[in-house]
């Protein structure tokens, strides 16, 4: 019985505990990003925003999530039930799963593998399938015709992120997102998006595509394709695949801070600033970031889906493809290959 | 050398750049929210809102039963019946504006010869039900006589385009 605890329950208790340490304030983050997005594309359109329910309107999420969880699901007549409702929780978990390989301060990461980039790679390009799955299953032509556009998206612009995260590999000397962190500590110059600032730009603009956000939101397309992958859901599901989609932006954005702007790490070296915690920093640069991908949808217009692929495969391919070339060339002549 | 330009231009994402920057600055700006059920924008003084039937101030009620508000609305919204009153007086027994049918078009209160049929200032008559909605005689005179002083002050303002 000793055994049964000390070997077994107590591990799994404690890993539970650390999953909804992570979980809950994602979700929570993931309710104020929605605020956050309507408050900011609000006052660039000269608009207040919400500033009804609660004070400031802080309370407006949580208004929206309560209608969406009252409201009936419906299934319609002419999909597959099955895989209709499956879609949207595989959307979501996900989001989630991703967050298992960040890491949130020093030593603060739920499963400190050595190839966690590459896990987080990996997840973000099995999100494809949760929208293809309710593309199809939802057995309507619009949600069809999203799916497809948002399958093909995703593929081209994960080769150029791909592509991107190997310079940042070949210049930290390792897979392990800690250590990458841990590889630009010194102050905000030594962050990597100074010295491979072309591959900050085009990994942004990646992780832009990559989460079906304007100005690649063709998936969605509200003005063409109604409302994408997701016009056939409603209530939960639709909540469901809501909040997956925002998640992801804040584990795309979590990533570019892990590899670009020095994950935990304070800006500068000095004590009143590294006395400040390192998942008070994270948040911050997360936060950041996350303002450049509200500040982009409230300026541009939408791509056109041949522009879409044009710079997917003519433009960001090539880019990248030289950067690795370069990058490696540089590190070799200077010798300042990590890890030798 | 425009070419050179040009080239410079998109690879450094100079025209996102811009675009980006614009958008900032907005951000910035004071924000043009008027914040409606607490704060109401301005309403000119033909604004063409919720019908009234409008009295004397004498309390005499001005319409004469001529009907020919009822022969012009173009949406035929208005049921007119008539009959002498007992001092010989033509009135109107019943005087009923479907407001479901009404297009707010204004030839009601362009037709009446005494400016009894206006339409006020008031817009914010949504009703629950449909029923509510089909205005009778009381109403329209109620509608009236609250509404008196802004839809006096209103012809007031008009007349001399009038």
């Amino acid at each position: 019985m000793l055994e049964f605890w000390e070997g077994y329950a107590w591990p799994t208790i404690l890993i539970v505990l650390k999953v909804l340490a992570i979980v809950v304030p994602i979700i929570i983050a993931m309710a104020y990003l929605t605020y956050y997005e309507r408050k900011v594309i609000g006052a660039m359109q000269l608009r207040k925003g919400p500033n009804v329910v609660g004070w400031f309107g802080l309370l407006q999420p949580f208004a929206d999530g309560i209608k969406l969880l009252f409201k009936e699901t419906i299934i319609p007549s002419g999909a597959n039930p099955v895989v209709f409702i499956v879609a949207p929780i595989i959307t979501f978990s996900l989001s989630l799963v991703a967050w298992a390989v960040i890491p949130f301060g020093d030593g603060l990461v739920l499963a400190d593998i050595n190839v966690g980039i590459l896990y987080l790679f990996a997840i973000s390009s099995l999100g494809v399938y949760g929208i293809i799955m309710a593309g199809w299953a939802s057995n309507s032509k619009y949600a069809f015709l999203g799916a497809l556009r948002s399958a093909a998206q995703m593929v081209s612009y994960e080769v150029a992120i791909g592509f991107v995260i190997i310079t940042v590999l070949m210049v930290a000397g390792s897979l392990n997102l800690s250590k990458i962190v841990l590889a630009q500590s010194g102050g905000f110059w030594h962050w990597y998006w100074l010295p491979l600032f072309p591959m900050f730009v085009i990994f942004f603009i990646s992780t832009l595509a990559e989460t079906n956000r304007a100005p690649f939101d063709l998936p969605e397309a509200e003005a063409e394709l109604v409302g994408g992958y997701n016009v056939e859901y409603s209530a939960f599901p639709f909540a469901l695949f809501f909040l997956g989609e925002y998640i992801n932006m804040i584990v795309m954005s979590g990533m570019t801070t892990i590899l670009f702007l020095g994950g935990w790490l304070p800006p500068l070296e000095v004590s009143w600033l590294t006395w400040i915690p390192g998942p008070i920093w994270f948040a911050l640069k997360i936060a950041v970031v996350l303002f450049f991908f509200l500040w982009v949808r409230a300026s541009f217009p939408r791509y056109r889906y041949d522009q879409l692929m044009r710079l997917g495969w003519k433009v960001f391919l090539p880019l990248s493809l030289a950067a690795v070339v370069i990058v490696g060339g540089v590190l070799l002549a200077t010798g300042w290959v990590p890890n030798q | 050398m425009s070419f050179i330009d040009r080239s410079m231009r998109t690879a450094f994402l100079g025209e996102l750049v811009a675009g980006l920057w614009l958008t900032f600055k907005y951000m910035l700006k004071p924000k043009v929210t008027v914040n409606y059920p607490y704060e109401k924008g301005p309403i000119s003084p033909r604004f063409r809102g919720e019908h009234a039937l409008r009295r004397y101030a004498n309390g005499e009620e001005r319409c004469i039963a001529c009907k020919l508000c009822e022969a012009i609305c173009p949406a035929q919204a208005i049921t007119i019946e008539a009959e002498p009153r007992d001092d010989g007086s033509r009135r109107t027994t019943r005087y009923d504006i479907d407001m479901t049918k009404c297009i707010y078009c204004g030839f009601c209160q362009e037709a009446c010869p005494v400016d009894a049929i206006v339409e006020g200032p008031n817009f914010e008559f949504a009703t629950e039900t449909r029923e509510e909605l089909m205005y009778d005689k009381a109403r329209l005179l109620g509608n009236g006589d609250r509404w008196e002083t802004e839809i006096a002050a209103n012809l007031a303002a008009d007349a001399p385009y009038r």
